[in-house]
């Protein structure tokens, strides 16, 4: 994620993240769940690297609770922050940090590296930086509880797996796609069209996998008979999942977000998503729509904590399929999740296309 | 129905021999102005229950043409027939508003005029004036209240047992939460407002504050201020339908509150679904063409 693509998510949204609200909520505590007993915030010393976090609560066991219609209750608005990398860092074959000390350590190390309100670069690092903590999620300076070095827990050496030979027009289309990033980097877009996915306001983080970012990293899941829907703050889509057993949609009804159906596994929520949009940049790091499969799971594993795992599997990109987990915390009822709007106020499209024209005009090829 | 019959009975009546006879079968004809416009009654009904309330649950659909106008409308061509020929025709529509007018102050009927000659024009050059001109919708904008109920799109209510019920639109992937029994006003103006809910009987009663000023009506121009307050109600009338009402208060704009309503209909196919409706990438030209790299 470069700085540039980070300075226009914020220009481009009237960022509105989940802060702690002054109102007087009168059904606090009435959404199903209750304040998280203390056991659910113990830590597990040394948890298995294949979904670790299923056992992130120790002591006494959590007991799920379920809808009036005898589903799991999931309800609720959750953040999925965390300074653990996607990626364990090269060279690392520790999975699990055993120890506090290096737990801390690797935190700290982690916050430094994100931290914005360092004055250690030059002039222009520090313009880049003036987007600062402010408005980041303080979440994500935190990594996980079960003190894994990667949130990949699959394959074992927790990075993603090596890249298949791509055919030469998957290849000429990530060639467009890099110059295209080259041109919004130098500051010098052509186009609208050109722009990424989340700069043109079509997808943010609401395409699954959900990933952290450094804000507005809440999702609001909703229950009723026969639907699992969530909601994720950016960029304010529904995710409306049938639990009924339907077939997916037709092979040639596509959708920038596929098309999800769900089902349960014991008390886990398992969905599968396929019919995705064939545009660049919809499926995960470039993946290719066509071929691109995503299972997710998610297990309430205490009042408070969700376990997220998905597995990614696309053959025409990566040699193996490949898993991670992300743990998803329950937001205090007493906060809310407001709209991200960002079509709406796009300015910045407007600022990074009229600077570019301008520079172009006093003969810039390059900022 | 009985007042078109009775319309056509007096058009019959003029051009025929008035008698004794005609007048005592038109006891009402020519005696009182048309009765203002009212959704079909119902009986009474009483919905299935969740949690003790009605449920909701569902995916629904308005099929009046109020997004065109809120008010009685003829067909049109649309914009440009000369490029979308008959598909860009938009077709006649009477009014949703009780008593068939909208109460405008006479300064604000001026403003709805000047919105009506600039639905089709944008000009976002300049972040002071982004949206000064154009109906919203023209833009992919997210519609507010009440006006993404009659949108010509499916929505989706989504009731469990959290004090929060969610309205999923089709149409730009809008999306509001409605907070049950919340006290607290809205924190900031948003496109689809901050909308608060209670149950009085078979009714879902929201109450909708904080919305954008730069949202509108329908594509005739009709707007509001900051001040707008609707309160909306959705009653079920059938296992199949449920009756909208919408109270618009606006005192910048209007001279009294004002009322809308109309059925919404549950959709019944088999496997029917939302789908998606992300209209930014065809408003990109539009909005953004002109600054693009000179070829």
């Amino acid at each position: 994620m470069s700085d540039r693509w980070l300075t226009s998510m914020f220009i481009a949204a009237a960022m509105i993240a989940v802060v702690p609200s002054a109102l007087t909520n009168a059904q606090t505590g009435a959404s199903g769940s209750s304040k998280p007993p203390e056991a659910a915030q113990a830590q597990t010393p040394k948890a298995p690297a294949k979904a670790p976090a299923a056992k992130a609560a120790t002591g006494k066991a959590w007991t799920p609770i379920k809808t009036p219609w005898g589903d799991p209750d999931l309800q609720g608005v959750w953040n999925d922050a965390t300074s653990t990398p996607m990626q364990r860092p090269n060279g690392s074959t520790t999975d699990v940090l055993d120890d506090a000390e290096s737990a801390t350590q690797f935190e700290e190390k982690l916050a430094y590296d994100l931290s914005r309100d360092r004055r250690d670069g030059g002039p222009e690092v520090d313009v880049n930086r003036a987007y600062n903590e402010h408005w980041m999620d303080a979440r994500r300076l935190k990594i996980t509880s079960d003190r894994r070095t990667s949130l990949i827990v699959d394959p074992a050496d927790g990075r993603i797996p090596p890249t298949v030979p791509l055919t030469p027009e998957r290849q000429k289309i990530r060639a467009e796609r890099a110059a295209a990033a080259d041109r919004f980097n130098a500051g010098m877009p052509d186009v609208a069209t050109e722009l990424s996915l989340p700069v043109r306001c079509i997808i943010r983080t609401d395409s699954p996998p959900y990933l952290p970012t450094i804000y507005n990293n809440n999702f609001q899941i909703f229950q009723s008979p026969g639907y699992v829907v969530i909601a994720p703050e950016m960029i304010h889509s529904a995710r409306i999942i049938p639990m009924d057993g339907r077939p997916h949609l037709g092979k040639t009804l596509l959708q920038w977000l596929g098309d999800t159906r769900g089902h349960w596994e014991g008390t886990t929520l398992v969905l599968e998503t396929t019919n995705f949009r064939t545009d660049d940049g919809v499926a995960y790091q470039g993946a290719n729509p066509a071929t691109y499969k995503i299972t997710e799971r998610f297990t309430r594993v205490a009042a408070d904590s969700i376990n997220y795992e998905f597995t990614i599997t696309d053959p025409a990109t990566w040699t193996k399929p490949w898993t991670a987990v992300i743990p998803w915390t329950k937001v205090d009822p007493g906060e809310q999740m407001y709209e991200y709007m960002c079509h709406e106020d796009n300015f910045d499209i407007v600022h990074l296309l009229t600077g570019a024209r301008t520079r172009e005009k006093n003969g810039e090829g390059k900022r | 129905m009985r007042s078109r019959f009775g319309r056509v009975m007096i058009l019959l009546g003029a051009a025929a021999v008035i008698s004794v006879f005609w007048l005592t079968v038109l006891p009402t004809a020519g005696q009182q102005a048309p009765p203002a416009r009212q959704s079909a009654p119902f009986p009474p009904y009483k919905a299935p229950r969740l949690n003790g309330h009605p449920d909701l649950n569902g995916l629904w659909q308005a099929f009046v043409t109020a997004n065109i106008d809120l008010q009685d409308h003829e067909a049109q061509s649309g914009p440009h027939p000369e490029v979308l020929g008959a598909y860009g025709g938009w077709p006649a529509g009477q009014s949703i508003v009780e008593g068939g007018e909208i109460p405008y102050k006479p300064e604000a009927l001026a403003k709805k005029r000047q919105n009506l000659l600039n639905r089709t024009k944008v000009d976002v050059s300049n972040d002071k004036t982004w949206h000064d001109l154009g109906d919203p919708e023209f833009k992919c904008y997210m519609p507010g209240l009440p006006r993404a109920t009659y949108m010509p799109f499916p929505f989706q209510i989504v009731q469990g047992t959290s004090p929060y019920i969610l309205m999923a639109y089709e149409f730009a992937t809008a999306t509001r939460t409605i907070r049950m029994d919340w006290k607290g006003e809205a924190p900031t103006d948003t496109w689809m407002g901050w909308s608060r809910g209670r149950w009085e009987g078979e009714t879902l009663v929201v109450d909708v504050t904080g919305q954008r000023e730069e949202s509108w009506f329908d594509r005739a121009g009709d707007y509001h201020s900051d001040a707008l307050h609707v309160v909306e109600r959705f009653t079920p009338a059938s296992p199949y339908h449920m009756i909208y009402e919408a109270t618009i208060e606006d005192p910048k704009v209007f001279t009294r509150p004002w009322k809308i309503s109309f059925p919404l209909y549950r959709r019944m196919e088999r496997n029917v679904q939302a789908l998606e409706y992300k209209c930014v990438p065809w408003t990109e030209e539009l909005l953004y063409g002109k600054f693009k790299k000179p070829s």
